[in-house]
């Protein structure tokens, strides 16, 4: 029985070197050299300054912009570490609401922002996905008919031409992987960098 | 529900029975100790490897040994996980300046690591350093994976060998499955991470001003290194807080599709492995036939009821029905690039095995939706299953089938030419009851005392929910969570640690000690009183006898949680 204690000590260490160090440190070489871009976070620049990560959400409140998905996600409180505050989109602390559907909580949520979203465009039902949480807290998408639901708001906002603004939603739809795998998605982000440029232009 | 869905959903079913027959045979090969194509390049490693730790090759073990190898080897790499953990903050790759894990915590992650759980009560990227993440949780992903497959080789060589003492030799069959299945697809499937936006990197996180002018820290790591493992090796513990649904850790529907099929990769095979060692594939089939059948029950059932949405919306002007441009639903906890069909998959098949990774929150789930979940879990897990402990999960269940037909004919039960007596008999029916003891018991317990009382989120039946899937998941080793209770308090990590070790521990000796014990018996050979094991028959009262246990032992408990909300939702009850 005890014969056994020798290899187990010596197996786990040799193990941690080969699968905890010499793999993920290999990895993170390959990795830089074949896919320097993806592998340090597929961050994306503006005029020379990083803006963000073309995977990871951000939050938009503005008129001006589309916005993405309700994120629940919340820091520290600067004024009291021991609570926390609601931040949106806080991409060191991913979390989903967790709210069950017979939530109180969720219900009443759900109908202010529906009845908010409604005052913006009262000619269609709200889409769902603009009115509940995703699961990262950082969702990057948000459906076509969601954004498509926020074309006359931003267009009365920007004072371009609705017509314009749906043109430009569909050419950021992305489609299905093969037409089979996946979902129809819009990236709030490119979207919403893509209408900064037709300001500019 | 639509039919580009159910095209999703097929598509991955056609991909996993492609898959068995081919990785099962290479893994049959692997375990027989014969040349694969990766030889040259492997075989001098794994001598290096059985030298330094002073293995000897020709060396057989009794399952008593065996099981002892197992028990050290998991208490050697728990000790280790729990130093890293506590010293962290001296050592080195930690850019973010994490310091030491606290002592309840520490002791729960590594239990929930080694026994192959990995039920995470801390929020990884304000937790632990990269060093932890690679040197103590990666290596767990390997090692606990490597083992649980050695345990179900060891099993199967219980049926397959005849008068024999030994089942195989632990440190042997634990090597050669780390370095020539789990290690080569880790690296070619996380290169492939990487190319679709995984981040693999050692920096700080990086500070972003957004569009609107907001500060974003965005985290970042090694991730896609540990994402492979993580999913291959049915562990499922997030290199960030919300698993795969962070897009970091899943930044597509292709990389979504490929997790989903790391998780059945080994567990479906070894179906394959099986049948291949027993010396007849039908056995293999129709052991795969079980599972395929009880997996396409749950995701169809998810599937149902996620894809009708939220009763409670419909008065709220919400458009939750899918069309060409949304897929509708209930979209509440999910991500717009996996949708209703993606994510019902993804519930279906980490609670199937023994993953637990999520890129759902299972929390927020329709009711009857996370049924499924707690229900698969309950079951033990054996629906492909987790890494080995599907497999030998499901023979237990296919003795105690074999011993009740014996029952209902009046002969004495045989399984594979092997005699099905008393013993073998109990200790199936003490690695079945282990499970609910385990699972009732501490969830009895959390409803009773203020501690256990205090965790819930949500108040209500799904309360009541959070803590049965909790202790559910953890008793089962799986890992995922209705994550809204508050489960970081002294009282949950150790009970939920106790309920871990309980989970695996408990449950492997008497599986090593059937396996022992078959490998002494000699072959029978079939007889026309021999009851087929490889038919549709078999298959039917197989599935039977797994969810009539099921429900007998469990049926109380989840009718209090998942169903009693499913009846208040209908009749518009709010919590």
């Amino acid at each position: 029985m005890l014969k056994q204690i020798r290899p187990a000590i010596l197996m786990i260490v040799v193990m941690t070197v080969i699968t905890g160090l010499a793999y993920p440190l290999g990895m993170t070489g390959l990795a830089q050299v074949l896919f320097p871009h993806q592998a340090n976070g597929s961050l994306i620049e503006r005029d020379g300054k990083v803006i963000g990560s073309s995977l990871i959400g951000q939050n938009f409140t503005s008129d001006k912009y589309f916005y993405g998905r309700l994120s629940a996600t919340s820091e520290p409180d600067p004024k009291d570490p021991t609570k926390t505050i609601a931040v949106p989109y806080a991409a060191d602390n991913s979390t989903g609401s967790n709210l069950g559907p017979t939530s109180k909580a969720l219900i009443q949520r759900v109908q202010a922002d529906t009845a908010r979203l409604q005052k913006q465009n009262p000619s269609v039902p709200v889409p769902v996905d603009l009115v509940t949480t995703s699961a990262s807290g950082l969702d990057p998408d948000i459906t076509p008919a969601a954004a498509y639901f926020q074309v006359p708001r931003v267009a009365k906002a920007r004072d371009i031409p609705e017509a314009d603004l749906k043109a430009l939603v569909a050419a950021h739809i992305e489609g299905r992987l093969l037409g089979i795998i996946g979902e129809p998605h819009v990236n709030v982000l490119q979207l919403n960098l893509a209408l900064d440029a037709l300001k500019k232009s | 529900m639509t039919v580009n869905g159910w095209i999703q959903i097929a598509l991955f079913a056609v991909l996993i029975i492609a898959l068995t027959k081919p990785v099962g045979y290479y893994m049959t090969r692997v375990f027989a100790g014969e040349r694969t194509f990766l030889s040259p390049i492997l075989r001098p490693v794994e001598r290096v490897v059985y030298a330094i730790c002073g293995v000897d090759e020709s060396d057989e073990q009794h399952w008593v040994t065996y099981a002892i190898a197992m028990a050290f080897f998991s208490l050697a790499g728990f000790v280790v996980l729990y130093l890293i953990q506590r010293l962290q903050g001296v050592l080195p790759f930690n850019p973010q300046g994490q310091s030491a894990v606290e002592q309840s915590l520490a002791f729960n992650t590594s239990v929930s690591f080694v026994t192959n759980t990995n039920w995470q009560s801390y929020v990884p990227e304000t937790t632990m350093s990269y060093l932890t993440q690679m040197a103590g949780l990666t290596v767990h992903n390997f090692v606990s994976a490597a083992t649980g497959i050695a345990l179900a080789v060891a099993l199967i060589r219980g049926f397959s060998r005849r008068s024999a003492q030994s089942i195989g030799n632990f440190w042997i069959d634990l090597t050669r499955c780390t370095l020539y299945i789990l290690l080569p697809i880790s690296i070619v499937v996380g290169l492939f991470f990487v190319w679709q936006g995984m981040p693999q990197n050692l920096n700080a996180y990086t500070t972003v001003t957004t569009l609107e002018g907001a500060k974003q820290v965005i985290a970042q790591g090694p991730v896609a290194s540990q994402e492979v493992i993580k999913m291959m090796g049915t562990n499922g513990g997030g290199f960030f807080n919300t698993n795969s649904a962070h897009p970091f850790e899943n930044p597509n529907a292709l990389t979504n599709l490929v997790e989903m099929l790391l998780i059945f990769s080994l567990g479906a095979p070894l179906t394959n492995v099986f049948g291949r060692m027993v010396g007849n594939q039908r056995q293999g089939w129709a052991i795969f036939a079980v599972m395929g059948l009880l997996f396409l029950t749950g995701v169809t059932t998810v599937y149902h009821y996620e894809a009708g949405g939220n009763p409670a919306f419909a008065a709220l002007h919400v458009d939750q029905t899918a069309s060409a441009l949304q897929a509708g639903g209930n979209m509440e906890g999910k991500d717009v690039r996996f949708g209703i069909a993606n994510s019902s998959l993804f519930v279906t098949a980490t609670t199937d095995a023994s993953c637990g990774a999520v890129n759902t929150m299972h929390d927020s789930l329709m009711p009857l939706a996370g049924l499924v979940p707690i229900v698969n879990i309950m079951l033990g897990e054996i629906i492909f299953g987790g890494v080995g402990s599907g497999l030998y999960g499901m023979l237990i269940f296919a003795i105690l089938a074999v011993f009740i037909a014996g029952l209902m004919v009046g002969r004495t039960p045989e399984y594979l030419g092997k005699k099905i007596d008393a013993k073998e008999v109990k200790m199936a029916m003490l690695a079945i009851l282990i499970l609910p003891f385990s699972i009732l018991g501490f969830s009895a317990l959390a409803t009773v005392l203020p501690a256990g009382l205090a965790g819930p989120a949500n108040a209500g039946p799904h309360g009541f929910s959070e803590i049965l899937y909790a202790y559910t998941s953890a008793t089962g080793n799986n890992g995922s969570a209705f994550a809204g209770i508050s489960a970081n308090t002294p009282f949950f990590n150790s009970t939920l640690g106790l309920a871990m070790f309980i989970g695996r521990f408990l449950m492997i000796t008497p599986m090593l000690a059937i396996a022992g014990s078959l490998a002494a018996k000699k072959i029978v050979p079939a007889s026309a009183g021999t009851f087929p094991t490889d038919t549709g028959l078999f298959v039917g009262l197989l599935i039977g006898v797994i969810l009539i246990t099921g429900g007998l032992i469990y049926f109380p408990a989840v009718a209090l949680g998942p169903i009693v909300e499913h009846l208040a939702m209908n009749a518009g009850t709010l919590y």
